[in-house]
């Protein structure tokens, strides 16, 4: 296609475009249990709605196109790509980014074995990390197969380095933090669970 | 050389060595594995990046790209972006400010440093397939990406030379390498070569590669009236940032303060002065409000370039013993004339081997690229993967283990510094390594194990940077109430820089870590050299032990008016810091606390300012870390894909700030060692010059799965010639990997694959 087809096309679409101040719509988001409003354009992403908008900035951009994690969020407790998400279609769902993962002040155990395991070194793609791996936790304990679940069949599966190393395989760390996050989610893991069994028990 | 050069070095060699660091000996918190003290901000969301201020009044810059490489832009049409809903400005060479040209970086003052020396959207030439030819400014980010989609452009495109394949005879030798002379001749090294006994002679290649931070540059900017000008910037150098910005708007350095508190990694790519930040400045001038200017992950790779592509000949004869008589290292590298980057691919030989003669050379073609740069361990990363297989090629020759054959090329001497080292344990690393990772079980014959469907190999390589150090300086503010703050320029993009530097500087002054701050990530702070080459760590060392001896020597002082100080007579050399205080070394009783100098001196608090010395060390001994690499890979023979099962990596990297930190920079170097042996390639259209794969889904950097276990050793055995005898650990941990899986890959198929990635293409 010549330079000027092209420019007629886009001519043509900046005729139909909808976009413009005019154009704003007042949503509400619930993000970390807190009622917030915002006005935006319908193009607006989840992500730039959390960061540009309502100043969240713990969730991070590091491609804008679904290809890195950075980006990562909780909606009824599923992981999302909030770069690949419209911010209007979340009204009216719980959203949960890194800022609500710590309760009254204390970090998770999550978060604390991240410090102590030392899964991060810049930090950029821990927030996404972090969702992803509380996402991903969910997703094992309800019994969802991965790509490297051998026996799908069988019911139970092996919290093994390889399941957390698959299902977090969507996050990129260029900082290479890779084996430290691995211990951090195994660590996480199996205090929640002894907790829970613990629970069971004293019942 | 210069004459002053050859005066100055020659004065270093014969300079008497200062005695090695007391505080090796005494250290209480440096070498604890220390959680990260910005840890809680990371894992809560609370650290603040680059784009995430927000000035009151913000507006956004979108980019447009050039999409030919070379030529004008004929017309550039931008109507419709300019009547685009939101649209403040369209910056086009018409109306961008007039700017000063960047200056290349310069190794004799570094101070400024741009990665390209062109003209910033002055003109309507275009020098690279990516090139910013107009930039859009408006109210919201999807205002300004939607207008800048609308600008049009028609070219008058040249030829341009893009392709390395087609070019690769207009080499020219550059006049040096990072001021190192671009060849060394020792002996008739081709002669000896033909004679020698035993002879490998090969060509490694390697593709351009991308550093890809997970957070792609962004640049905040704003002025105060017409002169002063405020940058949030994700740049490893606050200081190198502020003076270049200084030379291009031709303001003085102290109207700009350049402010990078967080940066999401770096790997060198935010270390050379981009077109981002200069744009966004200018920007900000232009529409009187602030600017923000962040990158998109293409814009990214559009115009901040990675490492070069890189095709290198080592040749090497032996004789049947396994000593060298010749080592050749030739490396031709791609730059564009506006960058003269001629990435060091030959420094890691000139250091490492002993061998009769030696000949290294390199060459440079210039294309019509968008500039190249350093990446970690730029030189040592490529060069190590070319040496280090060719000796694993000779082992394979001489049937000889390869760590047997290191130990017949070890050196006694730098062989072309021709000095002494400071410290050199490689073959101690090669040994305990070894040991932990059972080497010894490894089988001589390739293709000699399997697992069901893989073929398994064990492979190593030596790892080597040099240890730099760079003039610096450090304030530090002790308060009445015993408590201090140590301020540096210095930037933090993951090291852990303020961690080691908490721990080093409260080790220094005696107090507990609790009562010590460390402030970091603004120009304003005292001058600090760039975050890369591994050298802010130690340079930041050597700052704050010359600043807190000055203010040691300044409480002395005031103490010794008091008649019934404890102190009373002694000197400087006969005091230790400890317990919140100065004491006798030779009378521990004797000895008095920080409050109580300051108390009865009448001062609220005593600030002092000191710089370190110039690296004469640099120059008198040959300084460097060193490692082996050990890996476990398994080759599927059906598939011929390669998994990394197993990793070792042994280092001699003098002290050891933090076993947590450090080990974690290591891991992360050999993570992006596997990215480059295996995964990434950045490439390239050889006819328009385009960058065909400029996204993380096109450009594949190793994911949690394929990287396994990463186990880190260290000699810890520290430096005598540095503070605390540590050395920079940034880029190690990425050389020798890719050999290392190289020579695995070998070891598992009896296939030598000499060029990067190794994709399973290669294997079938
Ligand atoms: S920013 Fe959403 S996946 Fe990269
Ligand atoms: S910690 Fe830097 S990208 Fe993961």
């Amino acid at each position: 296609m010549t330079h000027s087809q092209n420019a007629e096309l886009e001519r043509q679409a900046a005729e139909s475009s909808v976009a413009g101040p005019d154009n704003r719509l007042r949503i509400t988001l619930m993000v970390n249990g807190d009622r917030r409003e915002v006005e935006i354009e319908p193009r607006v992403s989840l992500l730039d709605a959390l960061r540009e908008r309502l100043h969240l900035t713990g969730t991070k951009k590091g491609c804008d196109q679904g290809a890195c994690g950075a980006c990562t969020v909780l909606v009824n407790g599923e992981r999302i790509l909030s770069c690949l998400a419209l911010a209007i279609q979340y009204t009216g769902q719980e959203i949960t980014t890194v800022e609500g993962l710590a309760l009254d002040g204390s970090l998770s155990p999550l978060q604390q074995a991240f410090i102590t395991h030392d899964g991060f070194q810049c930090g950029y793609c821990t927030s996404g990390q972090l969702c992803s791996a509380v996402g991903m936790m969910r997703e094992f304990d309800d019994g969802v197969p991965s790509a490297v679940t051998a026996d799908v069949a069988s019911g139970t599966i092996d919290f093994s380095d390889t399941e957390i190393k698959e299902r977090m395989s969507g996050n990129l760390c260029r900082c290479g933090a890779y084996v430290g996050i691995c211990d951090a989610i195994r660590e996480a893991h199996s205090e929640v669970h002894s907790e829970v069994h613990h629970a069971g028990e004293s019942r | 050389m210069s004459i002053m050069q050859t005066l100055v070095q020659t004065a270093a060699r014969f300079k008497p060595d200062a005695d090695p660091d007391p505080l090796i000996a005494s250290k209480k918190y440096v070498g604890r594995a220390l959680d990260r003290v910005d840890g809680r901000l990371k894992v809560t969301g609370g650290a603040r990046f680059t784009a995430e201020y927000a000035p009151d009044d913000m507006v956004y810059a979108a980019p447009v790209f050039s999409t030919i490489a070379k030529g004008k832009v004929r017309r550039l049409d931008t109507a419709a972006a300019e009547s685009s809903p939101g649209v403040i400005a369209v910056i086009t060479p018409k109306n961008m400010p007039r700017l000063v040209t960047p200056s290349l970086t310069d190794f004799a003052k570094l101070d400024k440093i741009a990665a390209s020396n062109l003209p910033v959207l002055q003109d309507d030439s275009v020098h690279w397939n990516g090139q910013v030819i107009a930039v859009v400014i408006a109210e919201t980010h999807e205002q300004a990406q939607e207008a800048a989609a609308r600008v049009r452009a028609d070219y008058d495109a040249d030829e341009g030379m893009v392709s390395f394949e087609r070019n690769k005879d207009k080499a020219i030798m550059p006049k040096d390498v990072l001021g190192e002379p671009p060849e060394i001749k020792i002996g008739d090294a081709e002669k000896n070569l033909k004679s020698a006994p035993v002879q490998v002679d090969a060509t490694y290649r390697s593709p351009y590669y991308n550093h890809s931070a997970i957070e792609p540059h962004a640049t905040i900017a704003y002025w105060e009236g017409d002169d002063r000008l405020y940058v949030f910037d994700s740049t490893q150098w606050v200081e190198g940032y502020r003076n270049s910005l200084a030379h291009v708007f031709a303001l003085n350095r102290e109207n700009i303060r350049v402010m990078a508190p967080f940066v999401g990694g770096g790997f060198g790519g935010k270390a050379g002065f981009w077109w981002n930040t200069i744009l966004c400045a200018a920007a900000a001038k232009m529409v009187g409000r602030p600017v923000k200017l962040a990158l998109s992950r293409e814009g990214v790779f559009r115009i901040v370039g990675g490492r070069t592509v890189a095709e290198q000949r080592v040749a090497l004869g032996a004789t049947r013993e396994g000593k060298l008589t010749a080592l050749i290292h030739t490396g031709l590298t791609v730059t564009p004339d506006h960058a003269r980057y001629a990435e060091q691919c030959t420094f890691p030989t000139r250091h490492l081997y002993a061998t009769e003669a030696l000949h290294v050379a390199q060459y440079v073609v210039n294309l019509d690229m968008v500039a190249n740069t350093w990446m970690r361990a730029p030189g040592e990363s490529i060069g190590t993967f070319a040496v280090e297989s060719a000796l694993d090629e000779l082992a394979v020759e001489l049937r000889m283990d390869p760590i047997e054959l290191r130990r017949k090329v070890e050196p006694a001497r730098d062989p072309t510094k021709d000095t002494e080292f400071s410290s050199r344990n490689l073959i101690e690393a090669y040994e305990r390594g070894a040991a932990e990772f059972n080497w010894s079980s490894r089988n001589l014959q390739p293709r000699s194990r399997r697992d069901g469907a893989w073929l398994v190999g064990h492979g190593v390589a030596t790892a080597y940077y040099p240890a730099l150090r760079f003039p610096g300086g450090a304030r530090v503010r002790l308060e009445a109430d015993g408590t201090a703050i140590v301020q540096a320029a210095a930037n933090e993009m993951g090291m852990g820089v303020a961690t080691g530097q908490l721990q080093h500087a409260a080790d220094r002054l005696g107090l507990p870590l609790h009562c010590v701050e460390f402030d970091y990530g603004d120009s304003h702070l005292p001058t600090s050299p760039m975050a890369g080459g591994s050298c802010q760590t130690l340079s930041i060392l050597a700052a704050t032990r010359a600043t807190v001896e000055k203010l040691h020597r300044e409480l002395l002082k005031l103490e010794q008016k008091d008649s019934a100080s404890p102190l009373k007579g002694a000197k400087y050399e006969d005091l230790v810091a400890r317990d919140n205080g100065l004491f006798l070394a030779s009378e521990p009783s004797r000895g008095v606390s920080y409050v109580e100098i300051l108390r009865k001196a009448g001062k609220p608090y005593l600030e002092v300012e000191g710089v370190s010395s110039a690296p004469m060390e640099m120059m008198k001994y040959s300084m460097a870390s060193y490692g082996a690499q050990f890996c476990e890979v398994r080759v599927n023979e059906t598939t011929g894909e390669v998994r990394v099962a197993r990793w070792l990596g042994s280092f001699d990297c003098g002290t050891v700030l933090n076993p947590k930190t450090a080990m974690s920079q290591l891991r992360g170097g050999i993570v992006m060692g596997i990215g480059m042996a295996l995964t990434e390639e950045m490439l390239v259209d050889g006819r328009s010059g385009r960058i065909m794969n400029r996204s993380l889904a096109g450009y594949h950097v190793p994911v949690n799965l394929d990287v396994p276990r990463i186990d880190v050793l260290f000699n810890d055995i520290p430096d005598p010639q540095t503070a605390l005898g540590a050395h920079g650990i940034g880029e190690i941990g990425i050389t020798g990997v890719a050999a290392a899986i190289a020579n695995a890959v070998y070891n598992a198929t009896g296939k030598r694959v000499r060029d990067l990635p190794i994709t399973l293409d290669k294997l079938l």
